[in-house]
């Protein structure tokens, strides 16, 4: 039983900003030590989704489970604090913090200085460098440097260990490769695969087929706010998955099929595509 | 090793503020004929140091958090008159008017901290509406109670002892806060988790927020510690001078922007220290005051001042960049 339950599941939710729906009864489950490769065009509600996952938003209706359970999380600390961790395009939101100070920031280690409660230096430097050396980036070795003097992937690689060191179950990595070239990309997509390795669920978001390939177990396509397909590595050619990646003409027929769908069914969306 | 320590002294905020205190120093002795130790042994320039510096420290750390407060150019006045008022005009106890002078500076900061955190109108915008209301109110205030748009005060000894006797006959007892003050500061900033999340509001507000920091009630305090400064400026300056006047206080307002954007904090937010915010003062002050030092026309002292500022600003940026890619000397293995 434990071993099926997901780690984040989503039932029916749907999110709406005033009268624009934005997500229509999306229902995805997410495992852990499983990538899930959630794609979509632009618009197609991609971000309402994460941020909803992250706390931002709060679903409109629908629930979403950890473990099995109903949880709601009125802020991103909840989500947080329940092991959901989202890591953004940029990875290291703070350039100008040293390496140390940022993977700490809100939760800086101190040490007693008479009365006073001071920023431990040595051991946030020394515990950021050791985190991110252990999941293979062994070019950053000076908790001094500036996040800004890092490279792009290593500011990736970073911020996804900054979320494993604090105890992430789920890591939600948006677009981590998009701003990548090819070397700097593979390396955020083994820290992926290290990720999963050591168990975390991980959402990746993604416009890139191949990254997707190489790292997705799992993949939910998102179109016009609704999930228009959802299925299990294998359960698709190569060929099919690139088509509805890359807005071929299988993701044409589906934006066709959904939106007569919904305006026929009072704005729910079909049954996605297996 | 020495030039270990001269490039590591590169990346720091305050190298830019630094410099920028050497070159002028340099330009007046050359140019201007300065004898150094009449100018290091002027109180002038001290003084005028101390006044500014002890605003220019918590405006230096809102704009670290990516705010501004101008304000700050009415809360001055506004500290002297009222202590003015309340302990001058009518009488009452020297506590009671310092009370109302920080008082009122707790309630502006609150004002401005709270329509900052509360709404999304810039806090440049936010600040100038108090600063131009509080100027309003002060005069319209002190002319309402007392009639007058200046008003005498006179201490008690242990009042004017605290905040505003003449040390060695010519040195402002505030320049001893001043220090403290900075020592205070540098402890908050540089050394404490408080600090780690002025600078983490400064980078990416949304992160900070994201990563559990109360940014709003950071972004609160930092306002009222500014308005509290500059009142605490005012009222200093009333006890002193035992007198005070609704006018002055808007020269503060550029001159403490100068001085934090000359000690090296990023306009942006997210970057900065306090030895640079101390030492863009120090500087600022020297450029202003020194130049009664000279041979120089003191008419030209603007442009000096403006030159440096660019020069301290491209300084800066490119001391930033150093402290982006360079990275520090690999240990000997």
């Amino acid at each position: 039983m434990a071993e099926n339950t997901p780690v984040l599941e989503l039932r029916d939710v749907n999110k709406s900003f005033g009268p624009i729906d934005v997500l229509h009864d999306i229902s995805l489950k997410v495992h852990a030590g499983e990538v899930l490769c959630l794609l979509g065009d632009n618009g197609a509600g991609k971000s309402t989704l994460i941020k909803t996952l992250a706390g931002v938003h709060r679903p409109t209706s629908g629930t979403i489970l950890m473990d099995g359970d109903e949880v709601s999380f009125d802020r991103p600390k909840d989500a947080q604090d329940r092991g959901i961790s989202t890591v953004h395009q940029f990875g290291g939101t703070f350039p100008l913090m040293t390496i140390g100070r940022s993977f700490f920031v809100g939760v800086e280690p101190t040490k007693k200085f008479g009365p006073l409660k001071i920023f431990d230096r040595k051991t946030a430097n020394e515990t950021a460098v050791k985190a991110v050396q252990d999941f293979g980036i062994t070019r950053i070795d000076d908790g001094d440097r500036l996040i800004g003097g890092l490279s792009g992937g290593e500011r990736q690689s970073l911020a996804i260990a900054r979320a494993v060191h604090f105890g992430a179950r789920v890591l939600i990595l948006d677009e981590p490769t998009a701003a990548l070239g090819v070397k700097q990309a593979s390396h955020v997509l083994r820290i992926v695969l290290e990720a999963k390795k050591r168990g975390l669920a991980v959402i990746f978001i993604t416009h890139q087929v191949t990254h997707a390939m190489a790292v997705g177990d799992h993949f939910a396509v998102l179109i016009r706010g609704a999930l228009a397909a959802n299925f299990m590595r294998g359960e698709k050619s190569r060929e099919e998955i690139t088509d509805l990646m890359a807005g071929g003409e299988a993701l044409a027929d589906l934006d066709s099929i959904i939106e007569g769908y919904m305006e026929t069914h009072e704005g729910h969306p079909p049954a996605p595509v297996a | 090793m020495d030039t270990f320590a001269i490039g590591n002294l590169m990346r720091r905020p305050e190298a830019g503020a630094i410099l920028s205190l050497i070159a002028v120093i340099a330009f007046y002795v050359i140019f201007g004929g300065v004898n150094l130790v009449n100018l290091f042994g002027a109180a002038s320039w001290v003084n005028f140091a101390a006044n500014l510096g002890i605003v220019a420290l918590p405006l230096g750390l809102l704009m670290i958090a990516g705010e501004l407060d101008i304000s700050i150019g009415a809360m001055i006045p506004a500290g002297s008159m009222s202590i003015a008022i309340v302990s001058g005009y009518y009488g009452m106890p020297i506590v009671v008017g310092m009370a109302v002078a920080l008082g009122l500076g707790v309630l502006v900061g609150l004002v401005n901290g709270l329509l900052a955190t509360r709404t999304t109108v810039p806090s440049l915008i936010i600040t100038l509406g108090t600063l131009v209301a509080m100027q309003g109110i002060v005069l319209a205030g002190s002319v309402l109670l007392t009639g007058n748009a200046s008003v005498p005060l006179s201490a008690p000894d242990w009042a004017k002892t605290i905040f505003g006797q003449l040390l060695g006959g010519s040195y402002q007892i505030i320049i001893v806060w001043w220090i403290a003050l900075t020592a205070l500061f540098v402890l908050i900033i540089h050394y404490t988790p408080w600090g780690n999340w002025v600078f983490a509001m400064g980078g990416d507000k949304e992160s900070a927020r994201n990563a559990g920091i109360p940014t709003n009630k950071v972004t609160i305090t930092l306002f009222v510690l500014s308005a509290v400064s500059a009142s605490f400026v005012g009222m200093c300056g009333a006890i002193l001078f035992n007198s005070a006047q609704v006018s002055g206080g808007m020269n503060y307002i550029f001159n403490a922007v100068v001085s934090v954007v000359v000690g090296g904090v990023l306009l942006t937010g997210g970057f900065g220290s306090v030895m640079g915010i101390f030492f863009g003062t120090l500087t600022f002050a020297i450029v202003n005051q020194g130049i009664y030092f000279t041979d120089i026309d003191r008419n030209w002292s603007s442009l000096i001042i403006g030159v440096m500022l660019l020069l301290a600003v491209l300084m800066n940026n490119s001391f930033r960049k150093l402290a982006m890619t360079a990275r520090p000397k690999k240990k000997p293995a």
